[in-house]
């Protein structure tokens, strides 16, 4: 029994040189998001409501694809390596994809954050969904299509070290948490198709002047056809922490191994076929289709149901091995001064907030009410912004001590961490979430107008308060965070002071399914059968409507529109 | 395979609420009657919305007694028309499209809210009662003077309303 670091030394290095990359992205990603806070309250204008968009995209790209997808490389690296006890069968290999990585990512950056500096002629202020004709300078695109490659690769490496393995094992059951990564890598490759498609095919050489004009409702199709399963390759890392280390750290087992497979699975068909639930409100898009994408995104609460009763079983036996009796009174058994467990633990409960709300996004005709309001933007900072980040930052403290060798400095104070972002949230999202059933939308530098917003309850001035404090707390949240990974790496080695690398056994293990939950090839075949039903007749009908470039239209931003914002802007005065 | 009887217990009960979820979106659209955006309206250049019969001039027309149409040209950063006046108790159908990037059309405080797509039309009817004025904001970022573009919806008593006469 021994920390990671010992068993795989190379794999460590490769594992903290990911997480130090997300968390550097989190630090940027987080003091943008303070600044949108105070800016479009009205509270602090330090930018140019202009520059406002640029600031929200880096906010966008840095911490919902940098942030998250690089801890995601960093956890299936370790759940491959740990799970079948085996090294990654060539480092270059490795190093290579985490280069591309960070080299799409830094190209990405380059014009994003030339659009603040008025020396340089680039720009790409086009938020994280880049919908066209907003046009973004190309080497935004030539990034992002590197990063994308550069997570297919690792993908590879992922798949190579699990064949080696089933060549020496070929009757044993995949170990769960390579069960995880091989069923979301399977969806991830699926989905990033399409927007590498929409990339390369139409944005790059439109944005290198090849093509006049694209086809703004295809583009936007293709990117959502991405769009929604990109949330559940965020999310899927984070379940298989909910299933694999919160049930070691509450000191009991995973309720059943079979159950948390048919969830993946579950991800892993339908996530994609349900992209068009971004579109109800699309013109040129039939409502026939809407509705097909809307059924099947409800019964994706299904594996989210599922999920909820299995780790909420397996906390539950965890308090009771640790002696926990009563109804109700075993929660009072949970390890709750660890930041592990607790930071987990509130993610979960945030979760379960978020798919109340994500139900009403989800019900295409409730769905007028809330589409681009602030509420959107209440709902996926519970979801991305702390199922998904607050675990990540409450596993970083198990991980860091397990790829460093280093225990883990300020304890006390990473708990503080986790309940303040929990704090700050609730103050935050609550009030997106009223300020979006009032109207007021998301995106927006100043969402001030010559009319005023009327909440149902309060008003617009204490949702603004609500806003600014919660969003203060999850800034000095994210600052706190960054001082325990820094005062832990200031540290000294010491592995007898830290837990074993394990995880979570399972009551209820592999051999009690049946095998064909590992039968990834049907899997798969399915999912592909279920994507080209949900997709192909409507990308049909819109290329049969515009042809595949579009009706027309110019690339924007271009000095014609300044100009005639000029004229508009004297027009209204 | 061994699923135990309280995972069963929810696994049904789960299944129920999704059930129910979908019956009532599907109550929502077959009885209560409300019509998604869709794709019923013939694209558009929008290169060439000048030389459209109504696009090229848009505003309010009358099309029966209790019925308007109100064409609209969404554009960074701004709907012409800005200001849309219609009489108290009508029925009003929109036909927003785009010049340029995607739009949103969205009426401050009411359900009526649609994406703008440019090449395509989003036509929605919407019940108007008592006067009343609404906001009306773009909620699809746009570009840098997104926060920029807004217009109105008044709702005049039908006594005041005359539709503004064609040259």
């Amino acid at each position: 029994m021994s920390t990671y670091v010992e068993q795989f030394p190379a794999e460590a290095r490769l594992v903290r040189s990911a997480m130090y990359t997300a968390f550097v992205a989190l630090g940027l990603g987080a003091a943008f998001g303070l600044l949108q806070v105070l800016h479009r309250t009205n509270v602090l204008r330090v930018i140019d409501s202009t520059d406002y968009y640029t600031i929200l995209t880096l906010h966008g790209v840095l911490l919902v694809l940098t942030f998250t997808i690089f801890f995601l490389v960093a956890i299936f690296t370790w759940a491959i390596t740990t799970s079948l006890d085996r090294p990654l069968p060539d480092h270059r290999f490795s190093w290579t994809w985490y280069g591309l990585m960070t080299g799409g990512t830094v190209l990405a950056a380059i014009p994003i954050v030339g659009g603040l500096i008025d020396q340089i002629d680039m720009s790409a202020a086009v938020l994280f969904t880049f919908y066209a004709p907003l046009q973004a300078h190309w080497l935004f695109y030539v990034g992002l299509a590197l990063f994308v490659v550069g997570t297919w690769l690792a993908g590879v490496d992922w798949i190579r070290t699990y064949l080696a393995w089933r060549r020496e094992h070929p009757d044993e059951r995949i170990p769960l948490p390579t069960f995880m990564v091989l069923t979301t890598m399977g969806f991830w490759y699926l989905s990033s198709v399409g927007v590498a498609l929409s990339v390369l095919v139409f944005l790059l050489p439109w944005s290198l002047g090849i093509f006049e004009h694209v086809n703004a409702l295809l583009t936007r199709t293709m990117f959502w056809y991405f769009g929604h399963a990109v949330v559940y390759f965020w999310l899927m890392p984070t379940y298989l922490l909910w299933y694999l280390l919160l049930p070691k750290v509450a000191g009991g087992k995973l309720f059943s191994d079979p159950l948390a497979r048919i969830v993946f699975v579950l991800f892993l068909l339908l996530s994609t076929p349900t992209g068009i639930h971004h579109q109800y409100l699309d013109p040129g898009i039939a409502e026939g289709f809407k509705y097909v994408a809307m059924t099947n995104t409800m019964f994706l609460l299904l594996p989210s149901l599922l999920t909820a009763f299995t780790v909420v079983a397996s906390i539950e036996h965890g308090a009771r091995q640790r002696g926990g009796t009563g109804r109700l009174r075993w929660l009072g058994a949970l390890p709750w001064r660890d930041p592990v467990f607790t930071g987990m633990a509130l993610a979960g409960v945030m979760f379960a907030a978020a798919g109340f709300s994500g139900i009403v996004n989800a019900g295409l005709n409730v769905n007028y009410l809330v589409h681009n309001t602030f509420w959107v933007v209440g709902h996926f900072h519970l979801t991305v912004g702390t199922a998904v980040a607050l675990t990540f930052m409450a596993a970083s403290y198990w991980f860091l001590p397990q790829v460093t060798g280093k225990p883990l400095w300020g304890r006390p104070l990473a708990l503080g961490q986790v309940l303040l972002w929990f704090l700050g949230m609730t103050f935050m999202s609550n009030a997106m979430h009223r300020g979006g059933l009032a109207g007021i939308p998301r995106r927006t530098a100043e969402p001030q107008y010559n009319f005023s917003f009327e909440p149902a309850i309060g008003s617009v001035a204490e949702l603004d308060a609500q806003v600014v404090l919660g969003g203060t707390l999850l800034f000095l949240s994210t600052v706190l965070f960054l001082t325990v990974v820094l005062g832990t790496l200031r540290g000294g080695v010491d592995p007898t002071r830290i837990p074993a690398n394990t995880y979570a056994a399972a009551l209820s293990e592999a051999e009690d399914g049946p095998r064909i939950l590992d039968n990834l090839r049907l899997w798969v075949l399915i999912a592909v059968v279920l994507v080209i039903l949900a997709y192909a007749f409507p990308i049909a009908a819109i290329v049969d409507r515009s042809g595949w470039l579009g009706p027309g239209g110019s690339p924007y931003p271009q000095v014609v529109w300044v100009v005639e914002y000029l004229v508009v802007a004297l027009a209204l005065r | 395979m061994n699923v135990h009887d309280y995972e069963k217990l929810w696994i049904g009960l789960s299944m129920v609420l999704i059930v129910l979820f979908i019956g009532s979106i599907t109550y929502g659209s077959v009885v209560a009657g409300v019509v998604m955006i869709d794709d019923a309206a013939d694209p558009v250049d929008p290169d060439a919305l000048g030389d459209h019969p109504d696009f090229g001039d848009p505003g309010v027309t009358q099309t029966g007694e209790d019925t308007y149409e109100v064409h609209v040209v969404a554009f960074h950063p701004g709907f012409n028309p800005d200001v849309i006046e219609v009489p108290a108790n009508s029925t009003v159908t929109f036909h927003v499209t785009s010049m340029d990037v995607i739009h949103s059309f969205s009426i401050v405080g009411t359900n009526a809210n649609s994406m703008v797509i440019p090449g395509e039309v989003s036509s929605m009817t919407v019940e108007l009662g008592a006067p009343n004025r609404y906001g009306i904001v773009c909620n699809e970022y746009c570009g840098e003077f997104h926060h920029l573009m807004e217009g109105e919806l008044v709702v005049v008593p039908e006594d005041e309303f005359e539709l503004e006469a064609d040259e």
